[in-house]
């Protein structure tokens, strides 16, 4: 919708709301996967927020949150976008109780700051996603994660509070500040992942863990997907508790490595490090790292299989089906004239795969093999980052089963007028 | 043929004579819960014994307007599967099979009747365990977990039943069955599996049950250390945190709670004001080191004995007289109420001194009992039925430490849920606003408030702008105690 059509809001509006300098008319890089919006609000208190929503409510207008920006892409392009409300300025860490190893934080806090401030306290939150400078609302409203979610989880397991403005202005929240709680429903979870189609995240509360003070990394070369899943699988059974075992195929064929982040005391992970290398030697050749490759090493192994213009898939499989996921991508891949590259926190069954070279035509096909597949059974194939044209093609989240129609119920309950992010989600949600 | 005669006909009709009782003696038994201080008859049990039964027994609900409450094993300590006395109560128990056990995934199905402790022991010899171990894990079910979100002494480190369920089936209120969440990971769409988890009952009924198991870890060590005070033991209990150690389980009891132990099980408890458990798990290697900081640190913070379990007999015994701790209580008081507040672990000290004001004041004795490592208290208050106005000093003293919990940045309660018990407590937590935001939710799983009306909220309300279906009018909005919301 461009300025003209949305008659009844001028910016002006906004800036009664939020003060001069933080309402503008958009611009062509405030696009949503393509689609330009007319004006973007930073609302600096929950308040002004809470204004900004009732305002777009009153007005119909169609809202997409957005923190950094980072996974703006996600989903599927809106259907239309009017305002895009932006978290930047709800960045207050407003407690860290370090005793209670409980933070809570406004939505539009960064990742990175967040750490930096709780790594005072030799604390963490235990999210690694790859973007560092994703804002914590972001990183609940896709529920983003990385590695470590083999260890401590994702966002349901470590989010114990939220506080959300719906779509027409009402300030709720859900959950408290420790860690057990079984008062009411957990609107957090409800909210993590939901890509900002029920409401706005303004505030966080999070169960934190503390900095391990040793690591060891183990990395095992494996010659096919068959050994890297035994290596995985043996991993998986035994009495080791390691934080990472990531999973890495560069090319369509051959092997790599199966990778293990090994985190404690001193003592602890030298033997489980040493465990670790005797369980894995049937499957393939491990060794312990040593001094400054440990870094280089997890640098490149971390690195997203994708580029910036490439097209990313993340595949939510059972962990055991890893060497028939690896296959497949490679066979699918190659069939269809594209170039795949895999990584994956192995253990728990994500896998992650870039697409490169080929056309949309045969990135669509290949993702829709892949679906035919992996979403027969139990799992499901997402496309993360791609250009509009192959989302025209595929749907980003692929099927959902039949909890759809329950779905649609939930988001006519909170957001009946269908201003969040229409188009988005799933299912046309 | 009245109403009523007509309905037990229709369910007869769907899981046989045997599958339902009407008797009004039969009845009774089911008139409560673990919360044995409320009770109400249904109209009718049922007893389903396939997700077909429970599909079409909530179908003839739905179709008459009937009120529905599920039930487990019955060991809730709310009273959330207490019955609604114009409604049907579904009784799972019979729905006993675990349906598949996935170990390379590490995951096993199971029916909602399954006993909590049965997981664990068909697992076992494949080295794996269901984590959430509710102290009445050998009787309570995975539906009934999974309806109250129920952890248990361990869940500081492995968290609780909502980490651990990967998907449902679910037979919704309007008869509808819907599976939510997937064996694997991160499936697209709402996380209605998470919202599901702790609703208590009131969004459906939970038929099949996908969890998640966790490997055994290679060494586990208990310790039992004796205190000359409870606030040397939550001391100790930081220290331990900010050590930077997650202790799998973290129990602290106090004098009145390790004398009513003693009295009833006999686990010769040093002689002491509080007594701390801490269990680690973990790589033999790392335990092994952490447990010397522990003991130290125990130590540090005046312990008086401290004695190390040498085998799986003494850990046991350790944890025998904590576990019976409530019902021991029973040893040393003709009545108790059991609370389940929680609070910032660091107020610990700070909530123990005003629990013994408050004990004082109301001249009434409280034991305590808690899940140190995370906060959660279990002040069992102690009185007298038969002392006239006991009951309801005990209630309000109760209702007083559940306030100053919420004050202090807490919850009401941390594993035994809201129920029928809590459910005025709510407001002290939650604005009119954060209830509202639920209830939306409630109805779009519920737009007639069949499922377990009138538990958790307060007030209970009922939705607007229903979507086609049936609209009839609702005996609570009957009886003039909701309006439409
Ligand atoms: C001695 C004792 C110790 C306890 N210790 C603990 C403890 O350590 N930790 C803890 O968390 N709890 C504890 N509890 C409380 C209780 O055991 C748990 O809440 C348990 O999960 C209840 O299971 P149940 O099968 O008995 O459920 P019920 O009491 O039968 O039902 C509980 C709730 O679940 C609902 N429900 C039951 N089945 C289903 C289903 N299939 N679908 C949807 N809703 C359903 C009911 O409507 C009700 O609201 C204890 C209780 C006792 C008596």
């Amino acid at each position: 919708m461009s300025v003209s059509e949305v008659v009844q809001v001028s910016v002006e509006d906004l800036k009664n709301i939020v003060g001069e300098e933080h309402a503008r008319e958009a611009k062509e890089s405030d696009a949503v996967d393509g689609v330009t919006p007319s004006f973007v609000v930073e609302p600096g208190t929950v308040e002004e927020a809470s204004a900004v929503m009732k305002l777009a409510h009153e007005k119909g207008l169609r809202v997409t949150p957005r923190g950094s920006g980072t996974k703006i892409g996600w989903g599927n392009p809106p259907s239309e976008v009017d305002l895009v409300v932006s978290t930047a300025r709800l960045n207050k860490i407003l407690e860290h109780a370090a005793g209670d190893l409980v933070a809570r934080v406004e939505a539009g806090v960064k990742l990175e700051d967040l750490q930096k401030e709780l790594s005072g306290a030799n604390q963490m939150l235990a999210l690694d996603p790859p973007e560092a400078s994703a804002t914590v609302g972001g990183i609940v409203a896709a529920n983003a994660s990385g590695p470590r979610r083999l260890r401590y989880g994702t966002v349901r397991d470590l989010l114990i509070g939220i506080t959300v403005v719906l779509p027409n202005g009402t300030v709720a929240k859900a959950g408290g500040k420790v860690v057990k709680n079984v008062a009411g429903y957990d609107l957090g979870k409800l909210f993590t992942g939901s890509l900002g189609t029920l409401g706005l995240i303004v505030e966080t509360t999070w169960r934190l863990h503390p900095v391990a003070a040793a690591s060891r990394t183990v990395v095992v070369e494996v010659e096919s997907p068959a050994a890297a899943g035994a290596t995985v699988q043996s991993l998986m059974h035994s009495t080791l508790v390691p934080t990472m075992i990531e999973v890495n195929r560069p090319g369509s064929d051959g092997g790599g490595t199966v990778a293990v982040l090994i985190e404690g005391i001193g003592p602890g992970v030298m033997a489980q490090a040493v465990s670790a290398l005797e369980i894995t030697r049937h499957h393939g050749t491990p060794r312990v790292l040593e001094g400054r490759e440990v870094e280089t090493f997890w640098d490149d192994a971390l690195k997203s299989p994708w580029d910036g213009d490439g097209v990313g898939l993340k595949v939510n499989a059972l962990p055991a089906e890893l060497p028939n996921v690896l296959e497949l991508v490679s066979d699918a891949a190659g069939r269809n004239g594209v170039t795949s590259r895999v990584t994956g926190h192995a253990a728990t069954g994500v896998t992650l795969v870039g697409l490169s070279g080929g056309d949309e035509e045969g990135q669509a096909a290949t993702v829709q093999e892949l679906r035919d597949i992996v979403g027969s059974g139990e799992g499901s194939v997402v496309v993360v980052q791609g250009s509009p044209e192959l989302k025209r093609k595929v749907d980003a989240w692929g099927p959902v089963g039949d909890a759809l129609t329950l779905m649609r119920r939930v988001k006519g309950r909170f957001d009946p007028g269908g201003l969040m992010n229409p188009g988005r989600f799933v299912g046309g949600i | 043929m009245s109403d009523r005669e007509r309905l037990i006909e229709r369910m007869k009709s769907i899981m046989g004579p045997k599958g339902v009782v009407s008797d009004h003696e039969q009845l009774r038994t089911y008139e409560c819960d673990g919360l044995m201080n409320f009770r109400v008859r249904p109209t009718l049990v049922v007893l389903p014994e396939t997700a077909e039964h429970v599909q079409r027994a909530v179908q003839v609900c739905h179709d008459e307007g009937i009120p529905f409450v599920a039930r487990g094993s019955g060991t809730g300590l709310s009273g959330g599967a207490l019955p609604h006395e114009q409604g049907v109560l579904i009784v799972l128990a019979r729905m006993r099979e675990i349906l598949e056990v996935d170990i390379p995934n590490q995951r096993v199905v199971v029916e909602p009747g399954v006993i909590n402790l049965k997981v664990t022991q068909e697992v076992a010899p494949e080295g794996y365990y269901f984590a959430p171990d509710p102290s009445s894990q050998l009787v309570c079910s995975i539906g009934g977990n999974v309806a109250e979100n129920s952890g248990g002494a361990h869940c500081l480190k492995y968290g609780f039943t909502t980490n651990h369920v990967t998907a449902l089936e679910v037979v919704l209120p309007n008869g509808e069955m819907v599976n939510l969440g997937s064996k694997s990971p991160d499936p697209p769409g709402y996380d209605l599996v998470g919202a599901f988890v702790g609703s208590e009952g009131t969004l459906g009924i939970a038929t099949k049950i996908t969890l998640r198991i966790v490997r055994q870890p290679e060494t586990v060590q208990t310790l039992l250390a004796a205190f000359p005070s409870p606030d040397d033991a939550g001391g100790a209990v930081s220290d331990i945190i900010a050590a930077g150690t997650v202790p799998a389980a973290a129990e602290i009891m106090d004098s009145l709670a390790i004398e009513a132990a003693e009295a009833a099980v006999h686990p010769g408890y040093p002689d002491a004001d509080a007594i701390l458990i801490v269990e680690l798990d973990g790589p033999a290697a790392e335990v092994e080191h952490q447990f010397d900081e522990v003991v130290r640190i125990c130590e540090e913070n005046n312990s008086t004995e401290i004695r190390i379990a040498e085998d799986d007999a003494q850990r046991a015994l350790f944890w025998k007289g904590r576990k019976a701790a409530f019902a021991a209580v029973g040893r040393i008081s003709p009545d108790y109420f059991v609370q389940d507040g929680v609070i910032p672990r660091t107020a610990l000290p700070e909530v123990l001194r005003k629990i013994k004001q408050m004990s004082d004041q109301h001249g009434l004795r409280v034991a305590n009992v808690f899940h140190a490592g995370d906060g959660n208290l279990h002040p069992l208050v102690l009185y007298n039925g038969n002392v006239e106005g006991e009951a309801e000093r005990a209630e309000e003293l109760a209702g007083e430490i559940l306030v100053l919990c919420v004050e202090l940045g807490g919850s009401i309660t941390g594993e035994h849920g809201v129920g029928e018990e809590k459910k005025h407590y709510m407001p002290k937590m939650f604005s009119e606003d954060d209830l509202n935001t639920m209830q939306l939710l409630r109805c779009a799983f519920d737009p007639h408030a069949l499922s377990n009306p009138e538990k958790v909220f307060p007030t209970p309300r009922l939705c607007g702008e229903v979507r086609p279906g049936p609209r009839r009018i609702h005996p609570v909005e009957k009886a003039g105690l909701a309006q439409v919301f």
